[in-house]
């Protein structure tokens, strides 16, 4: 018994002491948000005479009405549209491509598999910025500067998510796919009625983890757009910063950054939960 | 309620050649049980049937009609997997309406056979469950209502309850018999288990490396079997085998002579053929005493519970019924 408890006490001991870990942690991290977010409700003349201010102060609405009205070249509002429609169009197209090009090379037998499966493979080693400059020769060819399709279409092919969707369709049982066949599933409908429910917690994952990688690309949309009315975010954030001797409104770039946060966390935290539960349910 | 004849099968994988010419007709509404040792090729003859495989020469016919090169939609079949292969995604009314929604069947009619199928499997209770939330007993018969609401002309099964507990198995096993005479369907079933091939058979092929061995009535291959390696596997304990020399019988070299376990009486006074006690396991109703022959062979003789066993060590005699022997020629043939 006495042992017992003796175990129990070393277990709290190293309970609380992870957590205050743990805790001193988060608020590491979180503490430059959290000056940020600050920055955003004060006024200009605060912010500027030290000490910062460490609490909220009282100009939140307004800080974040002139953000989102009015920007340096665009209004926010309008660049964090086209954020987001670049971010999921990258999103769903990798996804897309990615699911298809992973069905063929599990499923079909078909001359020169390995060989694209390897050619896929290799642009693993190849990212956005290596290519940068033939990429730019082609979209301009295509007369897609300064349009949705110049910003998404180079991004969606991805050898990552192609390879992830190759191991899994691996592992799933090959009399699946027979007794499809005997069903009467031909390829195209086994794989929209069954590989792609299987994967939906794969999905999501990849969901996640994509459309931050579309929401956070800098170099290529401030290669492509130059109409204002086609900026991103986070070419928004950056054209603010002061240059030279000019007067920077930080109240209202903070402002905007913190707006520019908020679309990827609410997509974690929606898609989190759908991947929890998808993890919870894993299949036999 | 179709014939199936299979005509000079041959399968090989590249340049192994698997299946090497097998024959089988099977008559309308019939219960045929492959069975065989692992690997020799009783699930690729069975998938050969379904269209799962192609066939590398020879003719398969469902019904008449020539299906070598017929999609497995198209044949008229249904199969139930080892795994079952259920849809993981799918609960139990969208496993088994899936092959009806392909076809486009109308809403109501797939309702409708859904439901008969549940009604007939028991399965009414679970139609809204997936099937990781089912237990195994459960899952096959999720497997099963997938085959029925098909209305197949042939039922394929394999192995189908390899992943059962042995109660649960001779349970479904009955079950599975009940229903094909119910509907009527002709069933191709493969199983590894002679137990299973004995109990289900109308008639069953007895595969051995790629060969068809024998095709009959189960208690017919039990009572004349064609071949040495038939002998050995169908029967547990199988069959025991004694050089002809040992017996003193006039027969070509190396001719053996066959005889069941149960058809062998030991006596005291060595007689025509003798050996030393091993050991004995008592089962209960019957015991089984192995004996050791005079060239070394291991002969097993099955008497009943309640008759005296011989200590181990000791001497004894072997004596059978003449009619009861079988001899078999040196390739393994029945002479
Ligand atoms: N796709 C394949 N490629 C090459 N060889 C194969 C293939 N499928 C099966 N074989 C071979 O064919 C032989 C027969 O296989 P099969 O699966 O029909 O055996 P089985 O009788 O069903 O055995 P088990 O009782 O273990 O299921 C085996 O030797 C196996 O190695
Ligand atoms: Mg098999």
């Amino acid at each position: 018994m006495s042992r017992r408890d003796g175990m129990v006490e070393r277990r709290g001991w190293g309970y609380w002491l992870s957590h205050a870990g743990l805790i001193l942690g988060v608020a590491f991290v979180f503490f430059p948000i959290w000056l940020a977010f600050v920055a955003s409700t004060v006024s200009q003349t605060e912010i500027v005479r030290p000490p910062m201010p460490l609490w909220p102060g009282d100009h939140l609405l307004e800080n974040y009405g002139k953000a989102l009205a009015s920007g340096v070249n665009a209004p926010v509002a309008l660049m964090l549209m086209n954020s987001a429609i670049m971010a999921i169009g990258i999103a769903l197209g990798k996804i897309a491509i990615s699911l298809l090009s992973a069905f063929a090379i599990v499923y079909f037998r078909f001359p020169g598999r390995k060989l694209f499966f390897w050619l896929i493979f290799l642009t693993l080693m190849l990212p956005v910025e290596v290519r940068i400059v033939p990429t730019y020769e082609v979209i301009a060819g295509f007369g897609m500067l300064n349009s949705y399709s110049g910003l998404i279409l180079p991004l969606i092919a991805s050898a990552t998510a192609t390879f992830l969707f190759r191991q899994f369709f691996m592992t799933v049982p090959d009399e699946l796919a027979e007794a499809a066949r005997v069903d009467g599933a031909r390829p195209m409908r086994f794989f929209l009625d069954i590989l792609m429910p299987m994967s939906r917690t794969n999905i999501a994952a990849l969901f996640v983890i994509l459309f931050i990688y579309g929401w956070n690309q800098y170099l290529w949309p401030l290669l492509i757009t130059t109409d204002p009315a086609m900026n991103t975010i986070v070419m928004g954030i950056k054209q603010m910063f002061p240059s030279g001797d000019d007067i920077a409104d930080w109240p209202v770039i903070m402002a905007t950054s913190i707006l520019a946060m908020v679309p990827p966390v609410l997509v974690v935290i929606g898609m989190q939960r759908l991947f929890i539960r998808g993890l919870v349910e894993s299949e036999k | 309620m179709a014939t199936v004849t299979l005509e000079n099968i041959c399968k090989s994988f590249g340049k192994t050649d698997v299946i090497h010419g097998v024959d089988i007709d099977i008559a309308d509404g019939e219960f045929i049980v492959i069975v065989g040792p692992s690997g020799c090729g009783k699930s690729t003859l069975l998938r050969m049937i379904a269209g799962l495989e192609t066939v590398t020469s020879g003719e398969v016919r469902i019904g008449g009609r020539r299906v070598n090169d017929v999609e497995p939609m198209d044949r008229d079949i249904a199969m139930v997997f080892q795994n079952y292969a259920l849809y993981p995604h799918m609960n139990v009314f969208d496993n088994m309406a899936y092959g009806l929604k392909i076809a486009g069947k109308p809403r109501a009619e797939i309702a409708e056979r859904v439901a008969g199928a549940a009604r007939l499997l028991q399965l009414e209770p679970y139609l809204d469950r997936k099937p990781r939330e089912l237990s195994g007993g459960q899952r096959q018969r999720v497997a099963m209502g997938r085959a029925i609401v098909r209305k197949p002309a042939v039922f394929l099964f394999d192995e189908p309850l390899s992943n059962l507990d042995a109660k649960l198995r001779v349970q479904m096993r009955l079950e599975i018999r009940q229903l094909q005479r119910d509907l009527g369907v002709t069933a191709v079933y493969v199983t590894h288990d002679q137990v299973e091939a004995m109990t289900l058979a109308d008639r069953m092929v007895v595969m051995h490396a790629g060969r068809a061995d024998q095709i009959g009535p189960p208690l017919e291959v039990y009572e004349n079997p064609a071949t040495t390696f038939v002998a050995g596997f169908i029967g547990s304990p199988p069959m025991n085998f004694v050089p002809v020399g040992l017996v003193g019988l006039g027969a070509p070299e190396g001719t053996v002579l066959g005889i069941r376990p149960e058809h062998v009486e030991l006596v005291s006074g060595s007689d025509r053929l003798h050996g030393t006690v091993v050991y004995a396991e008592a089962l209960g109703a019957e015991t089984l005493v192995h004996v050791r022959l005079a060239d070394g062979t291991l002969a097993t003789v099955r008497q009943d519970g309640t008759a005296p066993t011989p200590p181990e060590g000791s001497d004894v005699g072997l004596i059978w019924a003449e009619a009861h022997q079988k001899l078999f020629g040196a390739d393994g043939t029945r002479l």
